[in-house]
């Protein structure tokens, strides 16, 4: 971090561009903070949420894209709730996300995505989200074997786990929204 | 009152005993709900914060779909509620973006506290109720999702709601003055990185127990989930229990809080089957 250089001279206009097509006014920053303050996450932070607001501001699109912050961050929307100048901070998360992940930039806390990509993987199969399936695919794409194996026992125990998905009849719809149905306008 | 409804994926699995509880209130408060045919998942948190498009074409089908039945849609699951809400808002504010013209104005919808507290239907509650929850101390919880954004929920009294406040009070209960309402349990990062879960739920639970509360109350079946599921990691013995908003009342229609309810949860909720049974009964029976 203390050797990076950031200025708004070498800021990436095209990402500027692209938050203000999606309605995020980051140069409305004042820095007071009450983003950081109320963010449930912050303590695991290695950015705090006003860092990324103000590195946005200046284009620092990179270092965004390589911090756990934009995957710690919990989409909990305390953060745009509270700003007082409007500023759509969860949007500007689920804009740098989704970069970072068009872009193929390794993330900084892969289980997280990871979770994310088995989660959507479920859907677009079934079209409606099957547990048993994405702990099980998660499992085996994370790493993660022992992890809340009690847990998920407990829970299979108590009939609160179905091993049966749940597929519905307009799966070919969803496949279409996942083959990018309306990606000619994308922004 | 007639209503679309759409359970949404987690009142098909972990949260199957939320999906009973709000089909038994709603049959008992005269409230017929029509299941949206063939609905999908909303997409919840995942599908927003890595795709823009996915996050909006999949709520946005269900919408289309409760769009030709015409009632209001009632939504339980807070995620679910706040990914139709954000259909919703693109559908109104861009429709051309989408494509798709013409989505009725006139349908609203519609999160199960905002409907169980309004005037006439709590009025009915407290007409319909069997027995009062007298002296049980209850931690409303409503976490994130179901009043952030209030651009996108269109919520009111985002940072001060009441509506679990005026459910409890319904059935005779006490809700506790405490400080982690509206606070975020991390539900969306809890398989991936439990150990903050557990911090934050840590954080909630103490609060809710400082403020003397017995158990806590939410409508949002991922706080339910999570609350419960990582107070087991933290130990010790004095768990509380999350109850949804309609079990309670559930339990307050029939006057019992059957065994098969109380197994389900992931830590001892005996305290509501106590309070039940020192309750005072609120009709005489007619025989």
């Amino acid at each position: 971090m203390s050797n990076t250089q950031i200025s708004p001279q070498q800021g990436n206009k095209k990402f500027l561009l692209k938050l203000e097509e999606r309605g995020v006014d980051v140069q409305a920053c004042y820095q007071c903070g009450r983003c950081s303050a109320g963010c449930p996450i912050t303590e695991f932070f290695d950015l705090t949420t006003m860092e990324v607001v103000r590195l946005a501001a200046y284009g620092m699109e990179e270092m965004l894209l390589d911090s756990k912050a934009i995957w710690l961050c919990a989409a909990c929307e305390t953060c745009a709730t509270r700003c007082p100048n409007d500023i759509e901070i969860a949007v500007l998360m689920d804009v740098l996300r989704e970069l970072a992940l068009r872009k193929g930039v390794t993330p900084a806390e892969p289980r997280i995505p990871t979770f994310h990509q088995c989660f959507l993987g479920s859907i677009e199969h079934w079209g409606r989200a099957f547990e048993v399936g994405l702990i099980a695919g998660y499992k085996m794409r994370s790493g993660d074997f022992t992890g809340d194996m009690k847990l998920g026992m407990k829970m299979f125990s108590k009939g609160k786990l179905s091993l049966k998905p749940h597929p519905i009849k307009g799966k070919a719809e969803i496949k279409q929204i996942f083959s990018g149905k309306g990606k000619e306008y994308e922004r | 009152m007639k209503l679309s409804y759409y359970p949404g994926c987690s009142l098909h699995g972990t949260a199957l005993d939320y999906d009973h509880s709000v089909k038994e209130v709603c049959a008992a408060l005269g409230i017929e709900l029509v299941e949206i045919p063939d609905w999908n998942c909303c997409g919840a948190s995942s599908a927003h914060m890595t795709n823009h498009e996915i996050g909006i074409r999949l709520p946005m089908r269900n919408l289309l779909l409760a769009a030709e039945l015409g009632h209001d849609v009632l939504v339980p699951c807070a995620a679910c509620f706040q990914r139709l809400k954000a259909a919703e808002r693109s559908l109104r504010e861009e429709p051309e973006y989408w494509d798709i013209q013409g989505y009725p104005e006139n349908i609203h919808i519609v999160h199960i506290s905002s409907l169980l507290s309004e005037d006439g239907v709590l009025d009915k509650i407290r007409e319909k109720i069997q027995v009062r929850f007298e002296g049980l101390k209850l931690a409303c919880y409503y976490g994130c999702l179901s009043l952030r954004h209030p651009k996108t929920t269109e919520v009111i009294n985002y940072e001060q709601p009441r509506t679990l406040e005026a459910i409890v009070t319904s059935v005779g209960a006490q809700p506790v003055s405490w400080s982690h309402r509206t606070e975020c349990c991390s539900g969306s990062l809890t398989m991936a990185r439990p150990d903050i879960a557990r911090t934050l739920v840590a954080d909630i639970v103490e609060a809710a127990k400082r403020a003397g509360a017995d158990g806590m109350v939410t409508d949002c079946p991922m706080c339910q989930a999570n609350v419960e599921s990582r107070q087991l990691d933290l130990g010790g013995e004095d768990y509380l229990p999350v109850f949804f908003g309609t079990e309670l009342i559930s339990a307050a229609l029939s006057a019992q809080y059957p065994a098969k309810q109380k197994k389900l949860h992931l830590v001892d909720a005996s305290v509501l089957d106590d309070v039940l049974r020192s309750a005072p009964q609120c009709r005489e029976e007619t025989v």
